[in-house]
Parts: structure tokens; sequence; C-alpha cells
């Protein structure tokens, strides 16, 4: 195991004592500096699955918030000539994209029959009124994202609000605070709906919004008081309390800033629930009313023709299937990058 | 003699409980009593679930105590009722934590986390001064300025906690209750923690309070100890006294406990038991001081036999 | 080399971590063997490589390690080439191992009965009745009270002295060749440290089982330990008996350990600490990683690393403080005391009676 030391060739001055003022720092950190922020992306770049629906979630938003700018059809402009034509893209001939139909057998020109021109095109076709359905889909997008949006910052505010407070104070009001949240999340949120619905006399984004902001944040308080919990026995909050730091300031300075993962992740699961929920409100008839639409209206809309036209639930129903599903893979990918030993 | 000095703190009767009145009653601290001089180190020592932690905690006024009296300063601790004699309370007593990793929040950059107090307190004139102040405390401590954009995960334990004391000495305190600074540390690392507090003692004129598990560094850094057991304090006195000769049985055992680097000590080392069941026979006991300045919770029929320990142990004379 | 008391016999283990930052080098060229019925305690600070070492041993390192070279040899076969199937086989039959934390290494939902009957019934394939019965027996062995009464408890019904003895009682119950102790007492109150470290030694006199113990706690390994390998920045640095460890040390890096642990003769304010903190083994330093915090660095210590220097037929250190050509240095008071008591100690007394030179 010993090496035989009579081999080492040493020169003169090997053994000359060290200025240890010369020597290397030895507090010296090598690893490059990278603050949590920095970490988290690193992680959930290397996961393919999430930053995929990621990318594909940044384009969703592109299209559906900025689509109008490039594509200029009015979503509800009706044209009741070129009613149920499917979709046809210029220059393509393969069927779903040349404007053909099957009816009774037979392949008719959809274009040709309504007496459309040549130039007359619908990338995904029109619905019953002769509305653009491409135009119609980012418009209904844009309002589905919006509801889910705005609910979720609804929730992520009272939620995060009452779970602070909650698990700070404690004791006594603690427990009161749970007793309502335990009511409040008994109340299924079909049933606050329809009461929405009455009180409103007009259904729109209002009362979805507020229908899902009534009853949702209480998962968020929960989750977020759990945390608040925990940490508020930790040694660094102590020791803020031993600075003489307010509690206002401990919850700005030391809670929010952990909590954050558990925020994030919460609302990236909220936002696809939210925009399922609005979905399923507007396809039974109590969400947003026409001529709005959302993309649960589309799908509703769609359904009825269903057996002839399928195009016109498909288009609708992929774009909320992506939807839904690149935020749950996301949510899930942050999960794993916020808090890498909880994966498996 | 010690009467000579300033008393900076007297713990009188310090009771704190937990879930008073339910089932599940818990009396960490149980009618405690010491004083701490200016200047100089105390040592509370005792094993998990003593009460020591919560002690320190209830003295810095983490808890509001079940009752008893905390003075500080000549101030009665729970008569600070405006903000304002609050926050000077907070200034002139600090804390140092045990655990480096969860003393540090790990979302804020370490300037942050030093400055946090000169903040609180409006230390600082300006950005520069902060930024000045904070490189300061960096320095006292043996970090460079280099680490003051880092954030506390990149750090070692040792680091981390060197960080924490910055921290504690940002606002200028008087009083720093360190609640096992080392017990998580390595031990070349312990060395570095303790003869930092040590200079820093002297430096600024600090007075401490030690709380810690192990005795042997204890008793090398402080003046007195206090030994406690269950809630109670069992033995206080002069650090080297109670190491060397220790009246209490308990405080015995524990000493007999402590593993010493030493192999041959080690072969012929002999543990003694401690019988817990004495100190639940209901007598009643109170602090008696058996030789000077050393003092023994104890019944009054038990005085002529601690006394007499004393006397054998040459502490004072028969 | 080869030694037939050798029970495991580690050579040039190089072990790297990949890490966004690169690679860690965690352990770099460590070699030592394990002899049979003897206690070897590895010494260092976190971060030196010691719980990594043993846990290459049982086959658990972490996904993101990679073994760069070396081989860990038991019974004739390299631990590194095999499988998790076979290591299945090894781990909790032939090497078992305690943790720190007697709280996390037991199931909350189990009874502790079975969970000491269980390793029975894997690697010995007994019957359920056979295995609780000797269960009951490893729980007096590690004196549990009234062990009939509380075999079906379950853990978070004993307090964390009992519960560490049950761990125990669980890692032997197999009666391994090896136990690997990756400080199993530091959780623990120094009374039922005590309690615990008597333990393993009155089980090791009965089962014969050699013991890697693994802690920062030099008064531990003064008390538990035949042989002692101290590591600093993944390299063992000096090793021998645990005389001639504490009562001769040579490297800077054990006298800077034994300086900075106050003893019963320690006066206050003569406490010495190892200024700075290990190095960051993402770029290990060339030469002899403690340069830097060395109060007796040479030059040749930034430049070469230095290699092993037998001072007994148990005991090398590397060091070049023990070149020949090197000049004579007077070590810390403290060292300088250890050392007088040593020669005063006149021959060492070998815990092993057996101390075959190694080359």
């Amino acid at each position: 195991m010993a090496d035989n030391p009579k081999d080492i060739a040493i020169k003169p001055g090997d053994f000359e004592p060290l200025d240890q003022q010369a020597g290397p720092d030895n507090e010296r950190i090598a690893a490059p500096s990278l603050t949590f922020g920095q970490d988290v992306w690193r992680r959930l770049k290397s996961n393919k699955t999430a930053f995929t629906s990621f990318i594909i979630l940044v384009l969703m938003f592109l299209v559906a918030f900025g689509g109008q700018a490039v594509y200029h059809h009015d979503p509800n402009a009706q044209q009741p000539k070129y009613a149920n034509l499917p979709p046809k893209i210029k220059g393509v001939d393969l069927y779903g994209f040349n404007g053909h139909l099957k009816q009774s057998g037979k392949d008719v020109d959809a274009y040709a029959a309504a007496g459309a021109g040549k130039d007359v095109h619908y990338v995904l076709g029109t619905d019953y009124l002769g509305r653009d359905l491409l135009a119609r889909i980012m418009y209904g997008t844009r309002i589905s994202l919006e509801i889910a949006l705005i609910a979720t910052l609804i929730d992520l505010t009272i939620g995060v609000g009452f779970g602070i407070i909650s698990g700070w104070k404690g004791g006594r009001v603690d427990l009161f605070m749970q007793r309502v949240i335990e009511i409040l999340s008994s109340i299924p949120q079909l049933v606050v709906m329809v009461l929405m619905a009455t009180a409103f006399t007009k259904t729109g984004m209002a009362s979805i919004i507020a229908a899902i902001a009534i009853t949702g944040w209480t998962t968020m308080a929960r989750l977020t008081r759990a945390q608040t919990l925990q940490l508020k026995n930790q040694d660094f909050i102590l020791a803020a309390r031993t600075l003489g730091e307010s509690a206002p300031k401990i919850a700005w300075k030391h809670l929010l800033p952990n909590l954050s993962s558990v925020i994030i992740i919460q609302t990236m699961f909220t936002i696809p629930s939210a925009i399922f929920f609005e979905a399923f409100l507007s396809y039974i008839g109590i969400g947003i009313s026409s001529p709005q639409a959302s993309l649960g209206t589309l799908i509703s809309d769609g359904q009825k023709n269903f057996q002839f036209l399928p195009y016109q639930m498909w288009y609708p129903a992929i774009v909320l299937i992506v939807l839904m599903l690149a935020f749950n893979l996301l949510g899930d990918g942050m999960r794993d990058a916020f808090d890498p030993k909880s994966k498996r | 003699m010690p009467d000579a000095r300033k008393k900076i703190l007297e713990v009188h009767h310090l009771k704190q409980y937990f879930n008073v009145g339910k089932r599940d009653e818990v009396r960490a601290v149980d009618d405690v009593s010491f004083d701490i001089y200016e200047g100089e180190t105390f040592g509370l020592v005792g094993e998990s679930g003593s009460g020591k932690t919560t002690a320190g905690r209830a003295i810095i006024h983490l808890y509001e105590p079940t009752s008893g009296e905390i003075i500080f300063n000549g101030q009665d601790v729970s008569k600070l009722h405006t903000k304002k004699q609050m926050h000077a309370f907070r200034r002139q007593i600090q804390m140092i934590f045990q655990d480096p990793y969860a003393s540090l929040n790990p979302r804020m950059k370490v300037k942050d986390i030093v400055a946090e107090g000169i903040d609180i307190h409006g230390l600082a004139k300006d950005d520069a001064d902060r930024t000045k102040q904070v490189e300061d405390l960096l320095e006292t401590v043996g970090l460079n300025k280099d680490h003051s954009s880092r954030y506390p995960h990149e750090f070692s334990g040792g680091q981390r906690q060197r960080i924490g004391i910055a921290r504690a000495l940002a606002v200028e305190p008087k009083f720093i209750i360190a609640d096992e600074p080392i017990s998580a540390l390595d031990v070349s690392i312990q060395a570095q923690v303790v003869n930092l507090l040590k200079e820093l003692q002297v430096k600024q004129n600090l007075t401490y309070l030690f709380i810690a598990h192990d005795l042997s560094m204890v008793k090398y850094i402080s003046d007195r100890i206090g030994v406690m057991h269950y809630g109670k304090i069992l033995e206080i006195g002069p650090a080297d006294e109670v190491y060397n000769h220790p009246l209490h049985a308990y405080t015995k055992s524990l000493i007999s406990a402590v593993p010493v680097p030493d192999p041959e000590f080690e072969r012929n080392r002999i543990q003694v038991p401690y019988d817990e069941s004495r100190e639940k026979d209901d007598k009643k006991r109170r602090m008696v001081e058996i030789a000077p300045g050393h003092f023994i919770r104890a019944s009054e029929d038990e005085v002529a036999m601690y006394t007499q320990r004393a006397v054998d142990a040459g502490l004072i004379n028969g | 080399m080869k030694n037939p008391e050798n029970i495991i016999e580690v050579r040039d283990l190089e072990i790297n971590f990949h890490t966004y930052a690169g690679e860690v080098k965690a352990i770099r060229d460590v070699s030592f063997d394990l002899r049979k019925g003897e206690t070897l305690a590895i010494v260092g600070e976190s971060g030196s490589g010691k719980s990594v070492t043993t846990r290459s041993l049982m086959g658990l390192l972490a996904p993101n390690a990679e073994i760069k070279k070396g081989s860990i040899m038991f019974h004739g076969e390299d631990i590194i080439k095999k499988s998790e199937k076979d290591m299945q086989h090894i781990r909790g039959k032939d090497i078992a191992m305690i943790f720190q934390d007697p709280m996390t290494s037991l199931d909350p939902t189990m009874r502790i009965g079975m969970q000491i009957a269980e390793p029975l019934m894997k690697h010995k394939g007994l019957k359920k009745k056979e295995a609780i019965a000797q269960a009951l027996e490893m729980l007096k062995l590690v004196g549990i009270t009234d062990p009939e009464g509380r075999i079906n408890d379950y853990p978070y019904q004993f307090s964390g002295g009992m519960r560490q003895r049950i761990v125990i009682a669980i890692a032997l119950v197999c009666y391994p060749e090896v136990l690997i102790a990756d400080e199993p007492t530091t959780a623990l109150d120094v009374t039922i440290q005590a309690q615990i470290l008597d333990l393993m030694k009155d089980l090791q006199n009965r089962i014969d089982t050699s013991i890697i113990f693994i802690t920062h706690d030099l008064g531990v390994v003064a008390g538990m330990a035949d042989r002692v390998a101290v590591m600093y920045a993944g390299k063992i640095v000096e090793y021998g008996t645990v005389d001639e460890i504490f009562f001769n040390p040579q490297h800077p890096y054990t006298w800077g350990l034994l300086n900075s642990m106050p003893t019963l003769d320690t006066a206050s304010g003569s406490l010495r600490a190892i200024p700075g903190t290990p190095p960051d083994l993402l770029d290990p330093p060339v030469g002899d990683a403690f340069a830097a915090r060395s109060d007796y660095a040479m030059k040749i210590d930034t430049e070469k690393e230095p290699p092993f220097f037998k001072v007994s037929d148990t005991h090398y250190a590397a060091t070049w403080l023990l070149h020949p050509d090197a000049p004579k240095v007077t070590p810390p008071a403290e060292i300088v005391r250890r050392q007088k008591k040593f020669a005063a100690m006149q021959k060492p007394k070998a815990p092993i009676s057996n101390s075959d030179s190694k080359e």
C-alpha cells in the first residue's frame, strides 16, 4: 500500500516552510453561484416532457393573445351563406383540408356547393353560422385562459393570504379559519354556479370567475397553512423575530419566498382545473353565453353537428386536451424541479 | 466576590409550561432561577428534553413565560409593553441557533441575511454604509466580502454558523444566547466557532448564555455552569468545580458519560448510572448554596449529605 | 498484500459525483483493510468522504456517483462488479449497516418484532414463527427490558436510545461478518451514547463481527476503535492503531483534530482550531490537500502529493514531514504531551495480536 519513499525525487528547497499568507484562500467556493431560480430553471430544462409542455404553452398563449394581429378574421362575423364549410387550406389537396365533404357516400366540394369563390378558404372551416372556426378557437382559448388566469389569481391572493394568517396565528384563529375552509369546500362548485346564474341574470365571465374563486381557493389556503406551520418554527424565522422583525415583514421577506414553490406548483394545477371547469359549465350551458365563445361553448356547438361535421368539435377539443395536458405535465415537472428530493 | 459584578440577567422562578390545563401539559421549564453576570459565559447543560432550549427562548421572549420573572439589565422583560421598549430589548439580546442549515433563509443572499438587523433597526445611513457594515461583519467572523452575494446553501456548516453569528452581531447586542451553536458542526470547526465566540466576547464585552449538551466544550468556554434535568436546574457552580467535583449525582453521571479523546482513559472509564426516581419523591427542594457560589437543588434533609460531599472534595472546610 | 485475516480489502478506490458544477472528486484513491473481529474507525469531517466510502461497500451510492477506479474485495470477490440483485443478498446478511438517525431508519408502520425478523426470513429462509422467536432473543441481547411484552410494539413507543438498540438488533440479527456504523450515536444524548457504545462492544465480542465505525467524534473513537483511519478531502491521511493515532500522531491534520478538542486537562484558552474550511472537491488542490490549513506546510506540499511514510508496522502517515530530508518540527504542545505519554507507554499494546506489516 505504501509507496516506497526512497524513489521520490526531492529538489532542494522543497522543504522550505510555506508562507501561509501567500497560500491559497481556504474559504474559496469553487462552484459557480446559482440562485434558487436558476437552479430550478436548470432542472426544469433538463426535464424534456415538462420543457416541451412549457414551449407548447408559450406558443398557445402567443397564438391566443396575439394571433388575431396576424389572422384578421372576426370571430363573430356571421356569413350564413358560408355556414358549415369544412376546413380548406390553399394548395392542399388532402381530404379534411381541401374543402370536400362526404355526403351520403359521395364526395362533394362544399365550397363550390355554397357558391364560394376561389379565394374563399377557411383553415379550420366554419360553424353553423358561417363564423371562421380558427378565429373562434383562438378567441375561445383566449377567453378560457383569461377566465382561468383571473380565477387563479383570485384563488392565489385569497388562498395564500388566508393560509399564511391561519398558520402563523395558530390557536383559536387557526381553528376558526379552518372551519370556514371546511364549510366552503363542502359546497359543490356546481351549486355555487347555479346560484350565480340566478344572481347574475346573465351568466358570463364574471359569474364563472366568481364561482371558481369562491370555492377554489381552499386548497391553496390549506397548502399554504401547512407549509407556514412548518416554516414558522424554523430557526431563521425565530432569528428574524429575535431581531424584532414585525409579522407582516416576516411574512413578506421570509414566508412568501419559501412558500413560492408550493404556490407556483399549486397554481400550475389550479389553472387547468379552472379551464376545465369553465369548459364544463359552458358546455352544459350555464357558462359563457353567445356571441362570446370559449372552448366549452365551441365544443358544445360542435357536438350538435358531430356526426356530420366532426371537425367542428374535434379542433376545439384537441386544443382543450393539449392545454390541459401541457399544464399538468409542466406542473409535475415544476414540482420535481422545485423539490428534487420528492422525485420517486 | 461575585456580588461585586453587575448582574446583566436575573431569572427568578421561571416556569414555561405548554398546553396548560390539558392532558398533554408539558412543564418544559419548571421553577428555574439563575443569574448571569456581565461579561461572563454561563453554560447551561442538559440532555434532550431537559428544557435548556426552552429556557433560552423564554429569556429572549420568543415565548410568553407561564410565570416567573426575567430581569434584563434591571428591567423586567414581561413589563416591556410598548413597541419601542421591545425594539430596544431586541437590540440588546441576540441568539445563535443550533442548526446552521435551518437558521438561514435559503432564499436570501448572505448580505441580506446579515443586514436583517441593520435594516430593522435602521442602523445604516445609506446603501454604501449598509454594504460596508456587512463586509466588516463578515470579516469579523472570518469570511470575506466575495461571500456576501452568495446563497446559504453554498456554504459549509461552519461557514453558515459564522454567518449566523455575523447576523446576531449586526445589532451590537450586549448579551448573546448561543443555543447549541456547535453541536451540528465537525470537531475542527467546533473549535473555530468556540474560539471566535471567545474572541468576540473579549473584543465587544459580550455576555453569553451558552446552551449545550457537550459538557467538555461547555466546561472549556464557560465561567459558570448550570446543569438542567427535566426542566429543573440541579446544580450551579464555577465551571471547573462542577466538572471536576460534581456534587449532584446526575452531574456525576453526565460527566462520567462524556467520551474523552484518550484511549487509555476510555479503557478504564467507569460510567456512573443515575437513579432519577429520587427526583420524583415530591419532597420540597430549593437551590442551596453548599460551597461558595456552588448551588445544589436539595431538600432540607439532603443538605448535610451534599455538604459532606463538598468537604470530601475539598471545596469547603469541614 | 493478501492477508487471510482481511475480510474486506479496499484498493485504490476513486469515486466521483456528477453535479451541475462539474465532477466532485469525493474519494481520491483510498485503500484500507478490515480485519476479522476488529473495529476500524474512519474519522473525518463532513465531506471528507468517510460516508461515501462505506456506502460504496454496501453498493448504496447515489445515482450520480461513479466509481472511477479501484476494487472492494469481500471474500475474494469484487463488490463493485456485483449486480444489484447480488448485493441484496449481501446487504443485511453479510454486511449490515446502522445509520445515524434511529427515527428514520425504522419503519413506523411495522411492529418491531417483524422488523427484526424480516432479514431472517429473507436471508435465512426461516418461517415466521422461528424468525420471531430469534427476534425475541435479539431483543434480549440488545437490552430491551420486558422483550416479550414489547416485541409487538411500534417504533414510536420507544425512546431514541431504545430505537437505536432496535436498529442494532435488526442489523445484527443475521450475525453479519461486517457491521458498518455510520455515526450511530451522534443523534443521542451522552449517557445514552455511552450505553449504546458499551452494547456494541459487548455484542461484537459475542458474535465476532468486524465493525467499521464512522464518526467525527474523537472521544467515541478512543473508546471504540482498535485501528483508526483519518480521512481528509477524500483521502486517508494517516492510519494506525488507536494508541498510535491518539498518542503518536504524525499528520498535521491529526494534530489539528486532537488539538481542537478539549480533554480533561485542557485549560481554558488553549484550544487551537484548524483555520479555514476543507477544500472544495470540485477542484481539489495539488499536493497535500491540508497544506492550506496547516501551520507546518512546506513548499513541496503544494506541488507533490505525499506518499505514505511508514512510522511502524501498523502505522502510516501521508505527510512530507516524515521524509528523511524534511526538517524536524515540534508539534503543538498538546501533541507533544501525548507523545510523551506514548513514550512512557513503551510498547504500544497491539489490539489485534497479529499485526502483519502491509508490504
